[in-house]
C-alpha cells in the first residue's frame, strides 16, 4: 500500500498540546470560546475549526493512577465510509499520492449528519452552513516535501509521519519495545487506516472511538447500492 | 545546569522532582525519552500527579514543603548500604575533612544560633587545620569528627517510617525510590535530577538543593554524563540574566556585591579573595582582583585609573547584614519609603509573593516606569480590583518593548549555553528594544549629571559607548563583556603577547592592573579575535560522542559543557564511565571536554603529582562540599516545616520552621499555621499552555482556548468533604488574600496521611491576572501566597503555605 502515514505513539504523549495549537495555526483556524468544565481537556470536542485535539482521560487500572493521553485526529481510512456516504469525489475524495481523504466546500451540499454518522472514529464535524471539515494531513505541507504542522512541533518524538511502509515498520519495532514491559500494548486498526496509534492500555479507556467497531468497515446497503449503479467515470474522477 | 539539556539523554535514572518538566519544559522531554528509550528510569516525586508523573516508572506523591526530609531519607538509605562511590567520596567530596569541636546540632538547631538577631555565627563551623593552614583529612572516613561520620549521624535520624510519616509518602513508594536512584552509584552509571521553583520557593530552597548534591557526590554523579544537579530555568534567558546580575547581591559573573565595611578596592578584593595554603588546591577564586578590576575597567573606561581604585568608589555599596530582595524592595515600597520603580520585563502585581502587597505597595510610588510587550497588571495596578484610580497617587509611564525575536543579540539557556540570534522581524509600531531603551535612559542621565545633581561621578564616568549610528548594538556589547586588551601585555610564561584593543582570548589572560577590561570574566572566551562564539552554529560532535557540540554556540565558562568534569574521571585520569565518558587523561594531555583546568591527573591520594589539583577547583579547599560552612542556615541540610504549615509542630525535631527565615511585619504579611480557618496545604505552579504570569499567553487565543481560567486542583476525597462539584467555581483564601477559581476534582490529588493525621493539599496555576481575558475575572493565584523566604537567596515560599477552598 503506498502514500503516507502517521504512527502515533501514545506512551511518548505528555499532553504539551504542541499538535492541538499547531493545527490551528496552520489552518488558520480560529479560537473556540471554551471554559474550564474541570479537566484539561478544551476544547470539549473536535469540532468544524478544531481538526486536532488531546483528549485526556484518569483512571485506575490494576490499582495505579494512569492520565491518558490520545491526540485525536482523522484516522485517514484506507477505505474510508465518509467518502463512501459521500460518494461525490467533487466533496470528498482521496488524494492519491498520498492517501489522504479530503473534504472540500462541497460537502455543504451533503447530508453532514450521513457523513458524520458514517466515521467509526466519530472524526467529521458540520459547521452550521452544512459544510463538514476535519483533518486535511497538512497536504499543502505534504505536498510541498513539509511535514504535518502536528508532527513537526511534538517534541518527544510521539507523532511521526512519513512513507507508510516505513511508518509501519516503525509501529511494529516500537510495539515490540513496548510490549516487553506493558503486555497490553497493541496498535489499534494498523491494517484499515494510515494514523496509526499504539496505545498501553485497553484503547478504550483511552476514547471511546479510539478503535473502529467491529462492523465499521462493512459497507451498508445503501452504500453498496450506490456503488452498483455508479457511472464508472465516476470512479477515477479527480477534482 | 551542570551539564545540559541534551546530556539529559545520557542519563540512566532521571528524577523530575520540584520541577514538571512535561508541562513547564516539555522540549527536554525529547532527552527524557531519550534516555527512557535507552533504558533509563524516570521518577516523578510531587504532591501532585502531573504530565511529567503520567511518563514516569515511579511516581511517589509528597506533600509540598517536605523535600528535605524526602532526599534526606535517600542519603540514610545510601550510607547504610554502603551504594556510595567510595574512591569518589574519599578523593574529592569533603567528607574526610575533620570538623572542628565548635560544632554540633541539638533540638534542631546548630551550633552558634542567636536567638536575637536570627543569625547563625558561621565561625563555630569550621574545619580542623594542620600546622601548614590545610584542613585535617581521613581519607579512610573513619574519624568521629570527619564530616562523612557527621553526615551519618545527622541522618541517622531520617528513616523511612519518620520521613513517610512527614512526607505523607508511603514506605513503599520511599524505598522504591531511594533503591532505584541509588542504583546510579555504581561505577560507570549516572543519575540526574531535573528540579526547578518547587524546590527553590520554600524557606529551606537552597538546603533543598545542597540536599541533592550531597545526593548526587555521595553516588559520584557530578561531573559526569548524565549526571550533574539541573535547575530547569523558568525563562528562556534566567540564566543569562542571572550570569549578569539580575540579582542584588552578585556583580557580573558571580563577583559579590561590596558591604559598606569594604572601604576600598584592596578591601574589597581582600575580603573576597579565598586564601588557600595547600598546594594541590588550584582555589580558582584566587583570581578574583583580576576578574573585578578589570570589570570596573569595563564599567569606567579610561576614568578608572590605579590611583582612583578604578572606580571602586563609584559601585554601589550595601549596608552590613541588610538585604535588598525583591520581598525586602517591595517591603519598604509599601512602607513608602521608595519614589520611583522600574518594572522591566516583568509583572509584579501577579508573580509576586503576596501579590497583593506588592499592589498596594506600587500606590506608594510618585512613579512607575512599566517597560513590557503589552499593558499588564501592573502597568494598570491603580485601575485593579480593590483600588480607586481617584485615590493613588502614582504616575505611570508604558514604554512598549519589542519582542525578543524582533532584535539581535544573545540569551543564556538553563545549560549555560550563550546563543546568539539574529533579528527577525523589525519592531513593531513604537516599541523597541530593551538595549535601545537602556541606551537611551543612561545618556539622558548622563546629560543631566553633566548640569548637577548628587554623587554624579559614577553616571558622568560610566563608559557608555554603545551605539552605532545613534543605535543600541549589541555586538558592541558582547566584545565589552568578553573584553579587551587596553594596553599591550607580554605573557611570557604563555609565550603569549597582544596588542592594545585586541579582544581578550580567555579570563586566564585577565589582570588585576588595568591592562584589561571585561564586562563579565566568566564570558571572557565568547567574543574573540576569532569571531562571535556564540554565534557558531558546528554541527560536529566531539571525539566522546555524548552530544557535547562543541562547535555549536559557546558556553561558560571557556566552552566546558559539562563542569567539575575533573570528577568523571579516577585518580589516574581514566573515566568511570568507559562508554559515555567525559574527558580522558591520555598520558599526554585531556581529551574530550573542555577539562576543567590542564593539570595532570591526580595519580594517587597518599602520593599525589605536585603538579596535579584537587577535582573542584572552583572550592577553595579543592573538594566539594558535602559540609557547607558557608550557608546561612547550617552546614548540613536540615528539614524543618514551611512558615505555614499544617502541624504544630516539627516531627524531625523541636524546631519548627527554619529559624533564619526572614518574615515581615507589615498589616499585609499575615502568617497562620494551624489555623482553623486555613487547613489545607496549598502549592502553585505553571501550566505548559501559559507562560509565568501569562502576558504572553492570555492574550493568544490558541493557548487561552485551552486553558481559559485558573483552576484549583483538588482530591476527590477533598471535594466530597467540602461538598464541591468538579467544574463549579470556588473560592480560595489564605491569611493573605482570595481569589475566585474553578475546581478541577481529580484523582491525581491524593490526601496525605501526616504523623496519623489526614493532611488534604491543593494547588494553583499563577498565570493568571485581572487584566485578561477580558472577563476580568481570573486572577493570580499569588494573592494567597506568603511573602517569606529562603535566608540564603531570599526566593519566596510560594510552594507551600496554608489556604482554604469553599463552595461560593
Amino acid at each position: 500500500m503506498p502514500g503516507k502515514s502517521f504512527f502515533i505513539d501514545t506512551t511518548l504523549c505528555m499532553a504539551c498540546r504542541g499538535c492541538q495549537v499547531a493545527c490551528k495555526q496552520w489552518h488558520d483556524l480560529p479560537a473556540e470560546k471554551t471554559v474550564n468544565r474541570g479537566t484539561y481537556q478544551n476544547p470539549a470536542d473536535l469540532s468544524f475549526v478544531t481538526y486536532k485535539l488531546v483528549r485526556f482521560e484518569e483512571v485506575v487500572v490494576e490499582g495505579k493512577l494512569k492520565w491518558l493521553f490520545f491526540p485525536d485526529q482523522c484516522r485517514h481510512c484506507l477505505e474510508p465510509p465518509c467518502q463512501m456516504t459521500a460518494d461525490d469525489p467533487k466533496a470528498i475524495f482521496t488524494d492519491a499520492a498520498t492517501g489522504a481523504v479530503l473534504y472540500t466546500a462541497n460537502t455543504k451540499n451533503m447530508d453532514a449528519k450521513a457523513v458524520v454518522d458514517s466515521c467509526p472514529y466519530d472524526i467529521p464535524r458540520p459547521s452550521k452552513d452544512g459544510t463538514v471539515a476535519k483533518c486535511d494531513m497538512c497536504i499543502d505541507r505534504v505536498e510541498n516535501g513539509l511535514l504535518p504542522a502536528c508532527v513537526k512541533t511534538c517534541p518527544t518524538g510521539a507523532m511521526n509521519f512519513g512513507n507508510r511502509k516505513e511508518i509501519l515498520a516503525m509501529a511494529k519495532k516500537r510495539l515490540a519495545v513496548v510490549k516487553k514491559t506493558n503486555r497490553k500494548a497493541k496498535l489499534l486498526d494498523p491494517d484499515d487506516i494510515r494514523v496509526i496509534f499504539l496505545v498501553a492500555e485497553d484503547p478504550k479507556l483511552y476514547h471511546k472511538f479510539a478503535v473502529a467497531s467491529s462492523t465499521a468497515f462493512d459497507i451498508s446497503r445503501a452504500v453498496a447500492l450506490k456503488r452498483l449503479f455508479r457511472p464508472l467515470t465516476r470512479l477515477t474522477d479527480r477534482l | 545546569m551542570t551539564n545540559h539539556w541534551i546530556d539529559i539523554g545520557n542519563s540512566d535514572c532521571i528524577m523530575i522532582s520540584g520541577s514538571n518538566a512535561a508541562e513547564n519544559h516539555p522540549i527536554s522531554f525529547k532527552y527524557v525519552a531519550e534516555a527512557m528509550r535507552k533504558g533509563a528510569k524516570l521518577i516523578s516525586v510531587d504532591p501532585r500527579f502531573t504530565r511529567t508523573s503520567s511518563k514516569a516508572d515511579i511516581y511517589a506523591p509528597m506533600r509540598s514543603g517536605t523535600d528535605i526530609a524526602f532526599l534526606g531519607g535517600m542519603i540514610k538509605y545510601i550510607l547504610d548500604n554502603e551504594l556510595y562511590n567510595k574512591e569518589y567520596v574519599s578523593a574529592y567530596t569533603n567528607a574526610p575533612f575533620i570538623v572542628g569541636e565548635e560544632f554540633s546540632f541539638k533540638n534542631g538547631l546548630f551550633s552558634g544560633y542567636d536567638s536575637k538577631s536570627s543569625k547563625y555565627d558561621k565561625s563555630k563551623w569550621a574545619f580542623e587545620m594542620d600546622s601548614n593552614g590545610v584542613p585535617k583529612m581521613d581519607r579512610n572516613l573513619k574519624n568521629p569528627r570527619s564530616v562523612f561520620l557527621l553526615l551519618k549521624e545527622h541522618f541517622s535520624r531520617y528513616n523511612t517510617k519518620l520521613v513517610s510519616d512527614i512526607t505523607g509518602t508511603p514506605e513503599a513508594d520511599l524505598k522504591n525510590v531511594y533503591k532505584t536512584y541509588a542504583a546510579t552509584g555504581e561505577t560507570g552509571k549516572a543519575g540526574t535530577i531535573m528540579y526547578a521553583m518547587g524546590w527553590t520557593q520554600h524557606t529551606v530552597g537552597t538546603q533543598n538543593i545542597r540536599t541533592m548534591a550531597i545526593i548526587q557526590l555521595l553516588l559520584g554523579n557530578i561531573g559526569v554524563a548524565g549526571g550533574g544537579v539541573n535547575a530547569l530555568r523558568g525563562e528562556s534567558n534566567v540564566q543569562g540574566s542571572t550570569d549578569h546580575c539580575l540579582l542584588w547581591h552578585i556583580w557580573p559573573g558571580y563577583l559579590k556585591t561590596p558591604r559598606a565595611s569594604n572601604v576600598s578596592l584592596a578591601a574589597y578584593n581582600g575580603k573576597w579573595t579565598p586564601k588557600s595554603k595547600d598546594p594541590l588546591s588550584a582555589n580558582w577564586w584566587q583570581n578574583y582582583p583580576k576578574y573585578s578590576v578589570s570589570m570596573l575597567k569595563s564599567f569606567f573606561g579610561d576614568k578608572a585609573t590605579k590611583a582612583n581604585d578604578f572606580g571602586y568608589d563609584w559601585m554601589p555599596k550595601v549596608d552590613e547584614g541588610k538585604t535588598y530582595s525583591w520581598l525586602d524592595l517591595f517591603d519598604v515600597m509599601y512602607k513608602g519609603k521608595v519614589k520611583g520603580f522600574f518594572a522591566w520585563g516583568q509583572n509584579p502585581a501577579c508573580s509576586s509573593a503576596n501579590a497583593g502587597k506588592s499592589r498596594k505597595a506600587m500606590t506608594k510610588l510618585d512613579w512607575m516606569v512599566n517597560v513590557n510587550l503589552f499593558d499588564n497588571e501592573t502597568g494598570s495596578f491603580w485601575r485593579g480590583p480593590g483600588m480607586n484610580p481617584a485615590t493613588v497617587k502614582t504616575e505611570v509611564f508604558m514604554l512598549p518593548a519589542c519582542v525578543s525575536v524582533e532584535k539581535e543579540g544573545s540569551i543564556t539557556n538553563s545549560g549555560r549555553w550563550m546563543q546568539w540570534r539574529y533579528q527577525g522581524p523589525k519592531p513593531l509600531g513604537e516599541s523597541r528594544a530593551d538595549g535601545d531603551i537602556i541606551m537611551e535612559l543612561g545618556s539622558k542621565l548622563k546629560k543631566l549629571y553633566e548640569k548637577s545633581g548628587t554623587l554624579p561621578d559614577p553616571i558622568r564616568n560610566l563608559k557608555w559607548d554603545y551605539m552605532t549610528d545613534g543605535k543600541y548594538d549589541s555586538h558592541k556589547v558582547a566584545k565589552e563583556i568578553n573584553g579587551y586588551f587596553l594596553k599591550d601585555v607580554d605573557f611570557p610564561a604563555k609565550k603569549k603577547n597582544f596588542k592594545k584593543g585586541q579582544l581578550v582570548p580567555s579570563f586566564a589572560y585577565l589582570k588585576d592592573d588595568g591592562s584589561t577590561s571585561s564586562g563579565n570574566w566568566l564570558y571572557c572566551n565568547s567574543y574573540t579575535e576569532k569571531g562571535n562564539m556564540a554565534a557558531r552554529r558546528g554541527q560536529e560532535d566531539a571525539v566522546n560522542k555524548i552530544g557535547l557540540y562543541p562547535d555549536f554556540s559557546w558556553c561558560w565558562p571557556v566552552n566546558r559543557r559539562i563542569i567539575y568534569n575533573r570528577a568523571s574521571v579516577d585518580l589516574k585520569g581514566q573515566p568511570w564511565d568507559k562508554k559515555d565518558w567525559v574527558v580522558r587523561w591520555t598520558g599526554e594531555k585531556w581529551i574530550g571536554d573542555v577539562p576543567d583546568g590542564g593539570w595532570p591527573p591526580l595519580g594517587s591520594l597518599e602520593n599525589p603529582n605536585p603538579k596535579s589539583k584537587w577535582a573542584f577547583i572552583m572550592r577553595k579547599h579543592g573538594h566539594a562540599q558535602i559540609f557547607g560552612p558557608g550557608r546561612a542556615d547550617g552546614p548540613f541540610p536540615e528539614h524543618y516545616e514551611p512558615l505555614e504549615c499544617p502541624l504544630e509542630k516539627n516531627l524531625m525535631s523541636k524546631q519548627r520552621m527554619n529559624p533564619s527565615a526572614p518574615v515581615y511585619d507589615t498589616e499585609a504579611d499575615a502568617y497562620k499555621t494551624c489555623d482553623p480557618r486555613y487547613p489545607f496545604v496549598g502549592t502553585t505552579y505553571r501550566v505548559v499552555e501559559h507562560w509565568q504570569t501569562g502576558l504572553m499567553t492570555r492574550p493568544q487565543p490558541w493557548l487561552i482556548e485551552m486553558q481559559p481560567q485558573v483552576f484549583v486542583e483538588m482530591s476527590e476525597e477533598l471535594a466530597k468533604l467540602k461538598g464541591i462539584k468538579n467544574g463549579e467555581r470556588v473560592l480560595a483564601s489564605s491569611a493573605r488574600g482570595s481569589l475566585k477559581c474553578t475546581a478541577i476534582v481529580t484523582k491525581r490529588f491524593k490526601p496525605f496521611k501526616i504523623g496519623g493525621n489526614v493532611v488534604h493539599q491543593v494547588g494553583f496555576p499563577w498565570c493568571f491576572g485581572w487584566r485578561w481575558p477580558e472577563s476580568g475575572a481570573e486572577e493570580s493565584a499569588n494573592l494567597l501566597t506568603p511573602a517569606t523566604g529562603d535566608p540564603n537567596t531570599r526566593i519566596p515560599e510560594t510552594k507551600a503555605f496554608m489556604c482554604n477552598v469553599s463552595k461560593l
